[in-house]
């Protein structure tokens, strides 16, 4: 009964309570058990599930970025696969022909995007709504062909070996060495992410996305605040593009397609707009779908043998593209939304609100 | 004729021809923007998937080409219903980013339909019309461009008279101009909006089937549409007559940059030049030429 009690509600006396990064001691516990569970999990797990991760916590980057450009600010990003690429190939580049170590390519992969997001965001600033999304498409679009093009920089459709990341004279060339390194590094990312926007960056975002003239009349600088939506954005993305290019070793022009783009922009509205936990859970949830897919269709056609070899990356597509809908349309809070619709069914038990 | 000019006169020429066919795409994008204020994304996917209806009503079917090409018009203008009635119109009054995002949700899951149902093979549509062609001083056209650019006026200009006269083509206008008023005036404006999609959707097929004449059938075709967003910007969203002078101009300026830059710097300019112009035309006039500039309040 004594934990339901302090459960039950939790009083803010103060903003500065209301603004707190861990809101009850529960939230550091628990935090404190799945960081424990995470760092076993090596240990326990089979290779698939180490790698799945470090998939998803690429991934979990680059959504995180989006959310704070498309979620917290509101600007549509059609591109940003774009920049994503711009930040591989940056890390990638520099690794391979200049053989910088890794505390230096990386961040310069992100500075280098940042610097792509910023020539973008300058000119982007009067457009909003549609015509922003027309517009990040078309310089995606760019991007990909000069990736394809500038064939002495990027070596076109060769693709680039990247070399293993180098720690400390350890080799990190596997993906349960990489792991530690690529989660210290998303957790970075969230804990940073998460004091943005709890501070007053944060909150001038959210006011530009609500109402930007009303924004401005408050005394919300909108071009300092869009232009450094756009520069934190495309810094998470080439984080994430440099930490893909040394996770994969091996980038490629067609890994950076308009798809990913949509891809990310699904991560972010299936896990929730406007959402640190939600570009988690869309990230994680994006990744992993089609491995469920997969064994589902694997056992489809054991029990239907003409579906036999009918399964391809077509259908996680599909998936996609049917979960944007979806989502949109029943949930559009994603699922951050349905995780906190059932935590506040528990805190309030046994009365409905 | 000195050799310089008749390579320009050239490429305007067949430049007109593909214009033409991005008119169409475009008057398909803003039908729909004009009444409901929404881009469909999913255009490229609706011109893709009629041009592989009509290939196999044509070729597995055995229907000759002007029945096939009507049977396709009205499957896509049922698909055009049914998307409007199911995605579109539980999205009504939600944000912009959502209408835009459900359009493209949509268009990503037509094209994985499509690669799942028909394949990743390149079909060859075959030719309809007759193959010789036609010589005006000095450029050659074929017959199929020939045909593009005549049913492309007449789809034009029966759309002006259908604006202008018909009874339905009044409740059009008149809810895309305030839906409220219509609403009030008694048009009902659920109609309207199947209507306006079916009617896309069928130019859209049209656009398709005859792309398919002059290219190969893959899931590829859906990308014409996304480079006929410049003809749209170009020519002002909310504007017919701009989508058919932005449709023409992309066309023209697409096939000039292909035909003298593609020596100096290498192939694929031609596909990259719609985008370049789009990039450029929206930092300088996101409102195109004849779109209305919009007056914000909060």
């Amino acid at each position: 009964m004594k934990v339901l009690a302090i459960r039950s509600k939790t009083f803010r006396e103060s903003y500065k309570e209301d603004i707190r990064l861990f809101q009850t001691i529960w939230i550091k516990v628990w935090m404190g058990l799945f960081i424990v569970f995470l760092s076993l999990l090596p240990f326990l797990g089979d290779p698939y599930v180490v790698y799945l991760v470090n998939i998803s916590s690429v991934a979990a980057i680059s959504a995180l970025g989006l959310n704070i450009l498309t979620g917290f600010t509101g600007q549509i990003s059609l591109g940003h696969a774009a920049f994503f690429a711009i930040g591989a190939y940056g890390t990638a580049i520099l690794a391979s022909r200049f053989s910088l170590p890794f505390w230096v390519s990386l961040p310069a992969g992100g500075i280098v995007a940042t610097v792509a997001g910023l020539l973008v965001g300058v000119p982007c600033l009067r457009l909003k709504g549609l015509y922003l999304a027309m517009a990040t498409m078309s310089f995606g679009v760019v991007i990909e062909f000069l990736v394809v093009t500038l064939d002495g920089l990027t070596k076109g459709v060769r693709g680039i070996a990247v070399p293993p990341v180098k720690l400390f004279g350890y080799a990190l060339d596997s993906n349960e060495t990489l792991y530690y390194l690529l989660l210290s590094v998303t957790a970075l990312c969230l804990i940073t992410a998460s004091n943005i926007i709890r501070t007053r960056v944060g909150r001038a975002f959210v006011a530009i996305r609500d109402r930007d003239i009303a924004a401005e009349v408050m005394g919300v600088d909108l071009v300092t605040y869009k232009v450094m939506a756009f520069a934190i954005s495309s810094f998470y993305a080439g984080i994430a593009g440099g930490l893909y290019a040394y996770l994969m070793a091996y980038i490629h022009p067609e890994h950076f397609s308009f798809l990913l783009s949509v891809q990310y922009l699904a991560m972010i509205i299936v896990g929730g707009l406007g959402s640190i936990l939600g570009s988690v859970f869309g990230a994680v949830f994006i990744t992993i779908v089609p491995e469920f897919i997969k064994s589902f269709a694997e056992g489809l056609s054991r029990i239907f043998p003409v579906l036999e070899g009918r399964y391809d990356d077509n259908w996680n597509i599909a998936a996609f593209g049917l979960m944007i809908v979806l989502f949109l349309i029943f949930e559009p809070k994603g699922l951050a939304g349905i995780w906190g619709r059932v935590k506040t069914c528990f805190k309030n038990w046994p009365y409905t609100y | 004729m000195e050799s310089g000019l008749v390579f320009f006169l050239q490429l305007l020429g067949s430049g007109i021809a593909v214009g033409c066919l991005y008119a169409l795409i475009a008057l398909g994008f803003v039908l729909i923007f004009k009444a409901t204020e929404i881009v469909n994304f999913a255009q490229g996917e609706v011109i893709m998937l009629s041009a592989f209806i009509c290939y196999f009503l044509v070729t597995t079917f055995h229907i000759p080409f002007f029945p096939a090409l009507v049977i396709t018009c009205i499957a896509a203008a049922l698909l055009g219903v049914l998307t409007e009635r199911l995605v579109l119109r539980p999205m009504l009054g939600e944000p912009v980013f959502a209408v835009v995002m459900v359009t493209i949700g949509l268009s990503i899951f037509f094209r994985s339909m499509a690669g799942i149902l028909f394949g990743h093979n390149n079909l060859v549509f075959p030719n309809p019309f007759p193959s010789e062609t036609l010589k005006l001083g000095g450029i050659v056209l074929s017959q199929t461009q020939i045909w593009i650019m005549v049913s492309t006026f007449v789809l034009i200009t029966a759309f002006f008279i259908f604006f202008k006269y018909s009874r339905i083509g009044l409740a059009m206008r008149g809810t895309a101009d305030d839906q409220r008023v219509a609403l009030l005036m008694g048009v009902s404006v659920k109609r309207v909006f199947s209507l306006i999609w079916a009617l896309s959707f069928a130019t859209a097929a049209v656009a398709g089937i005859f792309l398919a004449n002059v290219m190969v059938i893959n899931l590829g075709l859906a990308f014409v549409a996304i480079s006929a967003f410049p003809a749209i910007v170009l020519g002002g969203l909310e504007s017919i007559p701009g989508a058919i002078i932005g449709g023409l101009a992309i066309g023209i300026i697409e096939n000039l940059a292909g035909g003298y830059l593609d020596q100096m710097i290498g192939g694929g300019i031609k596909d990259v030049t719609p985008f370049v112009v789009l990039f450029l035309l929206l930092m300088f006039r996101p409102y195109g030429l004849f779109g209305k500039k919009e007056i914000e309040r909060v």
